[in-house]
């Protein structure tokens, strides 16, 4: 297999996820609507008695070029964050899925090497959560959501990032998971923790106010770092703490998703494929 | 080296460490060679078949197909193997020819030479009309025969098929042993197919019966019939299968 061989394999894939994708306008339209309920409904409500304002010594921590800023203009971020980690578990939902259909074989007999199909298959799948988020990003423009026009540009970059390490995770995940039914309680268990227990809602500063424990814990939580790479780089900055723990946590959940798809070492060598 | 299709030798496998479903399996397939592999449903036909396609890794023995070993070598090696899952694995939302498409790009085709091959294939079949539909307005047969199609669009040396009639009415099966033979005779092609059906054993062809795991005949269906002292093919199944 030679180089141009590779692109037209890469191109396939991520051709036919955008079919996939166009086929299932339903899952783009609820992909869409649930960071808009957050924005529309539950930001709102909060905004007459919650803004937040600019950590007192800690400007490492402040993108946004003002002191304070509203509730809903806060929770952007967590909210694009959150479009990415659904994706990314939806995808995975549909691996698991093509597991159980049969059509994941297709696939896996391919004669490319197993890491590149995968690693195209996210790809595919982050190039879709992109266009989400920017469909996102527009809707939001009615709620006064203006980053500057630079910010869209540099978000790109950073949404790439977080989409392929919340999709690496999704893919391990899918990897681990014996059957459909298994997913929605393995999600509970790992949306719900990763988006709360984060940045997306609340600054971690106003966390530590209430519980150490927590904060270390959201410190070290991948979706924390996701949601703060994408408020700083939608402001045109780079946090590099969080870019390097992206950075770290892909690298991790890339080699479980890997690993977990080998046929002679990974978990689904122990069900049915 | 061997210079077979595919060469099996050695072969053991189980799940979990301890059901033992495949066990001391050796078989070899020369070009041009139709066989059927018949046993009953549980017999090991498909993980038989996930091995030899690297779905699993074969945990003893080897398996090579024209000399490629596919632990070690498994890109050359699957690059020669076109495949006819058990389960149906075409995407019912797409059309037939998007379905094809992503086929020929799963093993690095240009997309003008995939849908070259592709027509000439649904042709062969009187199904080129069928090309712009989608596949969830095709019937079970058709279905099957476009995954016969896009098995052999990269045009591969062996062909291996797992129960691919399974649910297909009569004249549709028919119709798709017809064209394996065909193909059997015209492109020198290798066909490993997996049954529990014994109408759909050639005559003409080699036989291997497997059975809870273990190979119990493999030979001409003529010599197994001879040796077996059986009428036909259904009293020597069960001549190897209850003794």
């Amino acid at each position: 297999m030679h180089i141009f061989q590779y692109y037209l394999c890469f191109k396939g894939i991520v051709f036919r996820e955008s079919l996939r994708f166009f086929h299932q306008r339903e899952r783009f339209f609820s992909a869409l609507v649930r960071p808009l309920v957050w924005l529309a409904i539950f930001a709102v409500g909060f905004r007459s008695f919650l803004g937040v304002s600019r950590p007192l010594g800690q400007p490492e921590n402040w993108p946004y070029p003002v002191s304070l800023v509203p509730y809903e203009l806060y929770i952007t971020a967590g909210l694009i964050a959150m479009i990415q980690l659904f994706n990314g578990m939806q995808s995975s939902l549909s691996m698991v899925y093509d597991r159980e259909m049969g059509s994941m074989r297709t696939l896996l007999v391919s004669p490319f090497p197993r890491s590149f199909l995968l690693v195209s298959k996210l790809v595919a799948g982050v190039s879709v959560s992109i266009l989400q988020v920017f469909a996102f990003l527009l809707i939001a423009l009615f709620w006064e959501i203006e980053p500057p026009l630079i910010g869209y540009l540099t978000v790109i970059p950073a949404l790439f990032l977080s989409g392929m390490m919340l999709g690496a995770l999704g893919m391990f995940l899918s990897s681990a998971i014996k059957q459909l039914e298994n997913f929605a309680g393995v999600m509970n268990f790992v949306i719900f923790p990763m988006f709360f227990a984060s940045s997306a809602l609340y600054p971690l500063w106003k966390i530590r106010e209430s519980s150490e424990i927590l904060f270390y814990f959201c410190s070290y939580n991948p979706f924390t770092h996701a949601v703060e790479l994408i408020r700083f780089s939608l402001y045109g900055q780079l946090n590099e703490t969080s870019l390097v723990f992206v950075f770290i946590f892909l690298a991790i959940f890339l080699m479980l998703a890997i690993y977990g798809y080998d046929p002679s070492r990974g978990f689904i060598t122990k069900k049915k494929i | 080296m061997n210079s077979s299709a595919l060469s099996i030798t050695k072969l053991n496998h189980t799940f979990g460490g301890e059901l033992q479903v495949l066990s001391n399996i050796n078989l070899s397939l020369d070009k041009g060679d139709y066989s059927i592999l018949l046993g009953l449903n549980g017999a090991g036909k498909t993980t038989l078949f996930s091995l030899i396609t690297r779905l699993y890794n074969n945990q003893t023995g080897s398996i090579e197909i024209f000399s490629q070993n596919i632990k070690t070598s498994p890109s050359k090696a699957l690059a020669n193997i076109g495949v006819v899952f058990q389960q149906p694995t075409v995407d019912l939302d797409l059309t037939v020819e998007q379905n094809l498409q992503y086929h020929a790009s799963l093993h690095g085709m240009k997309k003008s030479l995939a849908l070259e091959n592709a027509m000439s294939e649904l042709k062969r079949q009187n199904m080129e009309d069928i090309i712009k539909k989608k596949v969830r307005e095709l019937s079970g047969g058709q279905r099957r025969r476009v995954e016969i199609v896009r098995a052999l669009m990269h045009n591969p040396k062996l062909l291996l098929l797992d129960e691919p009639t399974v649910g297909v009415d009569i004249e549709s099966r028919k119709l798709i042993v017809k064209h394996v033979k065909s193909l059997c005779k015209e492109k020198k092609l290798a066909v490993l197919w997996a049954t529990h059906l014994i109408d759909e054993v050639d005559q003409e062809g080699k036989l291997i019966v497997l059975h809870q795991g273990k190979i119990l005949a493999n030979d001409v269906v003529k010599n197994i019939l001879k040796k077996t002292k059986s009428k036909n093919v259904s009293d020597a199944f069960d001549y190897f299968t209850k003794n």
